[in-house]
């Protein structure tokens, strides 16, 4: 007990925190971590102060430029790279413009200072609401074609229904698969299975029959965000059933026979 | 408390657990970077890059080799100090004088909700000169700690204790 008073009153922590530690002593410290909780909380209450200094140190609260990360983030999938000559070129006169503007504000802004802070803070939340109303519609729009395509799919005459009835673990769920057999695309509608609980997660097999041959085609991720509960997979196997099994997060190779939750033969 | 299932989470690529790493920490990061480049354009275009820099290398953060906010801090200043190396922003600072935090928090005048204004500035009027000293090398600067020895001409031992002592502080105010 007094071998870790002494460690925390050597100041080693407070290093550890600022980056200032070499790799080796940062992992050394990291392991004391995991042992003593005492060092823990020691460590969170150094960092929390000087977060908080940091904090303090910002000239404003930058949640606004959120929406500018993100758009950068979704315009390049993989890694950004850093174009140093254009930003520099562009932050000049982003600067210029920068320059001009403080002086104007410095003569004139003393007295409106205030209200430009307030009007600022309006802006943010007017830009971030505005973010959020697009990301909206854009849903909505993907939630549109993704309607339209099914409504395709339910008039299709090509297309086989297979309705899938729930087995002995949960005898009230169902769920209806309907086989595009020429682009291989089967549509799982999986609105009556009840949600799968954490960790686990829904995986459709194709099965062939003597002998009983299952094949994974997927798994129905992300149950709980999908509104309409429809999932569209891939399926190129000669199926001659269908059926759906509750599996760890990530699905299994074989079927967990017991979690067996509906199936259905094509007829 | 640091947020473990929503680093996980972010080094998963979730998102939303981006954007709850981004209000839990960009306003100390933004500090970080102003407290650098003192420079408010500069420093939004670098907490941009910090950030997208978060996302991408996510996956890099190792628990076992330091605090996730360690993490951070140090892509955030190592950013800075590279824009200030950059031929534009020396021409832009030439004839400003080098300030430290000490100066940007004494001439602050509006703080955001997050922080205990009242309890910062305090914390700076009882901060000793060597304290300033200390926390602006270890912490906004991030020199290691025996180039802050050197720097200070201070023997390590009584470095790492007067850090100690003077976070200590800061603490005592922010957590009475």
């Amino acid at each position: 007990m007094t071998n870790i008073q002494q460690y925390i009153d050597s100041g080693v922590l407070e290093l550890y925190i600022c980056g200032a530690l070499s790799e080796e002593e940062s992992k050394a410290v990291s392991a004391e971590l995991k042992k003593h909780p005492e060092i823990v909380k020691e460590v969170e209450e150094i960092e929390t102060a000087l977060e908080h200094l940091s904090t303090a140190v910002a000239p404003y609260n930058p949640d606004a430029l959120l929406q500018k990360i993100q758009e950068k983030i979704n315009s390049s999938t993989n890694t950004i790279p850093i174009d140093r000559d254009r930003r520099s070129s562009k932050t000049k006169i982003v600067l210029y413009i920068g320059w001009a503007a403080s002086i104007l504000l410095l003569i004139g802004l003393f007295s409106v200072l205030n209200k430009n802070r307030e009007l600022r803070d309006t802006l943010n939340s007017v830009q971030t609401k505005n973010a959020l109303v697009e990301q909206e519609i854009e849903n909505a729009r993907d939630d549109a074609e993704k309607a339209k395509e099914l409504l395709n799919v339910y008039r299709d005459r090509n297309i086989v229904k297979i309705p899938l009835g729930g087995q002995k673990v949960a005898p009230e769920a169902y769920a209806e698969v309907h086989w595009d057999k020429k682009s291989n695309k089967v549509y799982i509608d999986a609105k009556d299975l009840p949600t799968p609980p954490p960790g686990k997660e829904y995986q459709v097999w194709s099965l062939t029959l003597k002998p009983l041959t299952p094949t994974s085609i997927g798994l129905l991720s992300n149950f709980q965000e999908d509104d309409n509960k429809i999932f569209i997979l891939e399926n190129a196997n000669a199926s001659q059933a269908f059926g759906i099994t509750l599996e760890p997060k990530g699905g299994s190779k074989t079927p967990t026979m017991e979690q067996l939750y509906t199936l259905g033969t094509v007829s | 408390m640091q947020p473990d299932g929503l680093i996980a989470e972010l080094q998963q690529k979730n998102p939303k657990a981006f954007e709850r790493i981004y209000e839990r920490y960009s306003e100390s990061t933004f500090g970080i970077i102003y407290s650098i480049v003192n420079e408010r354009t500069i420093a939004e275009e670098i907490l941009q890059d910090v950030f997208i820099k978060v996302w991408d290398n996510a996956h890099a953060y190792d628990s076992s080799k330091g605090r996730f906010f360690t993490w951070l801090l140090n892509i955030a200043r190592n950013a800075s100090i590279d824009a200030t190396r950059s031929k534009s922003y020396k021409n832009k600072r030439k004839n400003l004088t080098a300030d430290f935090f000490v100066d940007i928090l004494e001439e602050k005048s509006n703080f955001s909700k997050k922080t205990d204004a009242i309890g910062i500035k305090k914390y700076i009027e009882v901060l000793k000169p060597v304290c300033k000293k200390i926390i602006d090398l270890l912490y906004f600067k991030g020199f290691t700690q025996a180039d802050a020895s050197k720097e200070l001409d201070m023997p390590l031992g009584t470095l790492k204790t007067r850090n100690r002592n003077c976070i200590k502080k800061l603490r005592e105010i922010l957590v009475p």
